[in-house]
Order: C-alpha cells, then structure tokens, then sequence
C-alpha cells in the first residue's frame, strides 16, 4: 500500500510517497491512514486541513482501503 | 457545452484563449487570470513553485466544469493550470467561458476558479528572500 505525498505532506515525511504494506497493521480505511499519520508525524497535525484521495476521489474517513488502491494525502490546496 | 478544455501545463499562453473560447452562438466571453502578486503581507516573493496531484486535477476541474455547465448554458469553457516556478506578473491560472449573455458569462467564470481554488489538488509555495512558505497549509 503506497500513499502519495504532495507540498507540505511530502516535506514533512521527506519523501514523495511511503509504502504501509510492511506495518503490522495496515490502516484499512481513511479514517485509520488519518490517525496513523497524524501519530507518527505530529507535524500533520498542525495543518489547517489533512484529505485523502482515493484512486482520484476525495474519500472520507468510513472509506476502505484495498492494497490496490491509488492513495494520496491532500493538504490544504492552495491552486490559482 | 463543446468538450471542455482542461489542462496542467508548464506555461500559460494567455494569447491562445480568445481563439479557444471564440464561439458563433455567444455573445461573450469570460476570462480570469491568476498572475504571480509581488507582495504578500508586505513581504517581497521572489516566485510561486506549483506542484499537482495531476490524474486527479484534471479529474476535478472535469467535475468543476460539468458543475458550470448544469448551473448555467455554457458554450465553451476552458481551466487550464500551471505547475513549476513563476515569476511577478507570469500567469499561473486560467480559467474563461464563452456563453450567449453576459451575466452567466461573469457567474460562470467567477465559479470556476472559486471552485478550483477551493477543491483541485494544486499546491503553491511562496518563496522569499529567506524562507519559503506552502500557502494556506496552517490556520
């Protein structure tokens, strides 16, 4: 399970994505990714806003995840 | 509404929109440009990196158009976004219709980039003398 790291997300994990297949417990929905990353990177908790995508669609936090799954963080956009 | 123009592109060409957006059964035409402000709480920016999530932005403005055109009889729409470093006064967004009137012409465009600056994953960072900062990242 690979998860998508764009602006300050990537800067505060220092990379462009991370892969959560090998943790012992995978997140299995949105809601999980959210508090696994807010605790393992409090800086996350900071930001104005923290989404998740998957495969393209903003999702919410019941949302499950499938190891095949297109997954990215979205913090807050700031577009235009 | 003919198939809308939606791009991510490394350079805006504002000279292209006019021809894009020209249209025989409208009266008007709307463009917003988003260009590089030099100042930013009195501070000098010496230039905006973009970086985009580009499958799903384009996959958004997708749905910011289909939205415009249910709310208002659209002929031709164009949102096209720039990623990469820019400079004062280079064009970073555009966004335009062309309608048969005026007033959903105004409405339209003005829902277009309200919209996309509230939902497609774009992400601008202002870069100072001495620091850079990820815009709107912390309340």
């Amino acid at each position: 399970m690979e998860v998508l790291l764009f602006g300050i997300a990537k800067d505060i994990v220092g990379t462009s994505g991370i892969d959560l297949s090998k943790l012992e417990d995978t997140p299995n929905s949105v809601g999980e990714l959210l508090q696994f990353m807010n605790d393992s990177y409090p800086e996350f908790n900071r930001l104005s806003s923290l989404a998740v995508a998957v495969n393209g669609e903003y999702a919410s936090k019941e949302v499950p995840l499938k190891g095949s799954d297109e997954i990215a963080l979205i913090p807050p956009v700031s577009g235009g | 509404m003919d198939k809308p123009i939606i791009e991510i592109v490394d350079r805006i060409d504002t000279e292209r929109v006019y021809d894009e957006l020209s249209d025989a059964a409208s009266g008007g035409i709307c463009v917003f440009v988003g260009t590089v402000r030099e100042l930013t709480n009195n501070e000098t920016v010496v230039s905006l990196s973009f970086e985009a999530y580009k499958t799903m932005a384009i996959k958004e403005m997708e749905k910011i158009a289909e939205e415009a055109a249910e709310k208002w009889p659209l002929n031709k729409l164009v949102m096209r976004h720039a990623v990469g470093e820019k400079k004062v006064k280079e064009a970073v967004v555009i966004v335009g219709v062309s309608t048969a009137h005026r007033s959903e012409c105004f409405d339209a465009c003005r829902f277009l980039i309200d919209t996309l600056k509230a939902r497609v994953p774009i992400w601008k960072k202002e870069e100072f003398m001495n620091k850079s900062v990820w815009v709107s990242a912390h309340p």
